[in-house]
């Protein structure tokens, strides 16, 4: 099966964040995107876990995006300006998609 | 209550009594009065302290200090606080409707947003006094203060129920009044009126249209509409489950404010944890005088005084992980989860109880 080179950005990010980064994903021309629960975690910050938690300012997310590799430091550009300060992990992996025209 | 009583009866008369080798004591009709007034508070906060709703909270924060793995899924910690949510506000409402509308609603609201934004800056001044803690965060623990906690709202009107006292309907609508403002003062703590908050129009849409405020004046609004003829409708959904749903809520309250307390013990100092304990009672005096002024019932006086004392940890944490990311978050909830919550709804309520009674004659 034919498969195309893609990047996959993983960008976990406070949930109170979310819609700001998924905002200028969006301005930056990346639409495709998914956002995925995270059930609990440790860092810099402490431990956090979705469980129980009725704070709104702790919980996490992750917004998942697979892109082709020349649009990169748009979408990271994009990303960079939201999370800068906040707590959160940005971590980028090259990938295989099978529909480029997809992405 | 029959010790209370022979106090009371008692404190007609002067006594006299004395020690084998001790000059002659007097007990002054005054000091029997503080007795009995000291046994009253001391079985007030028995009462509550062995209340099911208190207990809860004790069950949760045990088992998360003790690491049970007790847990409430997040789907079912969000609708039970729905529910909460829906029902205070709609039996507000309903009261509202009932004793109708007076200009003492309006000026209790402005109360509020001037109690709301004013707090703050008290909490700043004693926070820095107390932990010499820097400015940006005890501004973001500032903010939170000057907020209210909802949930110690819920118990307060809970305890007032109990002991079948009543309270203006209108202070739910006070409750969400209070959300707001104080976001603004912590910021302009950190600015200093400088321009350059980190303040734009998603933000204030968040705060001000934040799930909890839109469902609590939502049904705030249905109540009064529909009124006692709605209120029977729904009556065995939102009365009859109410506390051992709030229970419940308050298992699961406990189970985080210790989860915080483990996690964010090390953030904080000695004079942070007496912060913690001091200016809700500080705060509570604040709501007491404006209650006064305002010429609330004892009841309002009660909620009032609570709403004033609690500390936000829905609205404000998410506000100031946007607006002040670099605030730590281990400080703020932890001071509002772990520490003002638990003192509001083991020893605050009851504490404000009997001042509001003394000083309304209630």
């Amino acid at each position: 099966m034919q498969t195309h080179d893609a990047k996959r950005v993983e960008i976990t990010i406070e949930r109170a964040m979310q819609s700001r980064l998924t905002n200028a994903l969006q301005e930056a021309g990346v639409t495709g995107y998914t956002i995925l629960p995270v059930y609990g975690g440790s860092g810099r910050s402490g431990e956090w876990e979705r469980s129980g938690d009725v704070t709104r300012g702790s919980g996490m997310v992750q917004v998942v995006c697979m892109i082709r590799p020349e649009r990169l430091d748009e979408l990271l550009d994009a990303a960079f300006a939201v999370v800068e300060n906040h707590i959160g992990v940005v971590s980028v992996v090259d990938c295989q998609v099978l529909r480029a025209e997809r992405f | 209550m029959a010790l209370l009583k022979g106090a009371d009866e008692k404190s007609r008369k002067t006594l006299r009594f004395r020690f084998p080798s001790a000059p002659l004591f007097q007990i002054t009709p005054n000091i029997y009065g503080r007795c009995a007034k000291m046994s009253e508070i001391l079985a007030l906060a028995i009462d509550n302290l062995m209340s099911p709703i208190v207990l809860s909270f004790a069950l949760g924060l045990a088992a998360s200090l003790a690491r049970s793995d007790l847990t409430f899924p997040e789907a079912a910690a969000k609708a039970i606080s729905l529910y909460l949510l829906f029902a205070i506000g709609f039996k507000g409402g309903v009261s509202v409707a009932d004793h109708g509308v007076d200009v003492t609603l309006g000026l209790s609201l402005l109360a509020g947003v001037v109690l709301s934004a004013t707090l703050p800056f008290v909490a700043f001044m004693l926070l820095r006094l107390l932990s010499g803690m820097d400015r940006l965060n005890a501004a973001a623990v500032a903010g939170h203060y000057g907020s209210i906690s909802i949930v110690t709202f819920v118990a307060a009107t809970s305890v007032l129920e109990g002991r079948g006292i009543s309270s203006e309907g209108y202070m739910v609508a006070v409750a969400a009044a209070m959300e707001a403002p104080a976001i603004l003062s912590a910021l302009w703590l950190v600015t200093r009126g400088e321009k350059g908050g980190r303040m734009d129009s998603q933000l204030w849409r968040e705060i001000l249209l934040n799930g909890s405020i839109v469902l609590l004046v939502g049904a705030f609004f249905i109540g009064w509409i529909t009124g006692k003829e709605g209120l029977e409708e729904i009556d065995s959904f939102i009365v009859a489950p109410f506390k051992g749903v709030l229970c419940l809520f308050l298992l699961d309250m406990g189970l985080v404010a210790g989860r915080g307390m483990r996690r964010g013990r090390k953030a904080l100092g000695p004079g942070s944890l007496a912060f913690g304990i001091f200016m809700p009672i500080i705060g509570s005096i604040f709501g007491l005088v404006a209650a006064l002024a305002l010429g609330l019932s004892t009841g309002g006086a009660l909620l009032l005084m609570t709403l004033s004392a609690s500390a936000s940890y829905i609205a404000v944490p998410a506000a100031m992980r946007v607006a002040l990311p670099e605030a730590n978050p281990s400080i703020y909830l932890t001071l509002s989860l772990g520490v003002t919550f638990p003192f509001n709804l083991t020893i605050g309520i009851p504490l404000y109880l009997t001042v509001a009674q003394a000083m309304t004659g209630g």
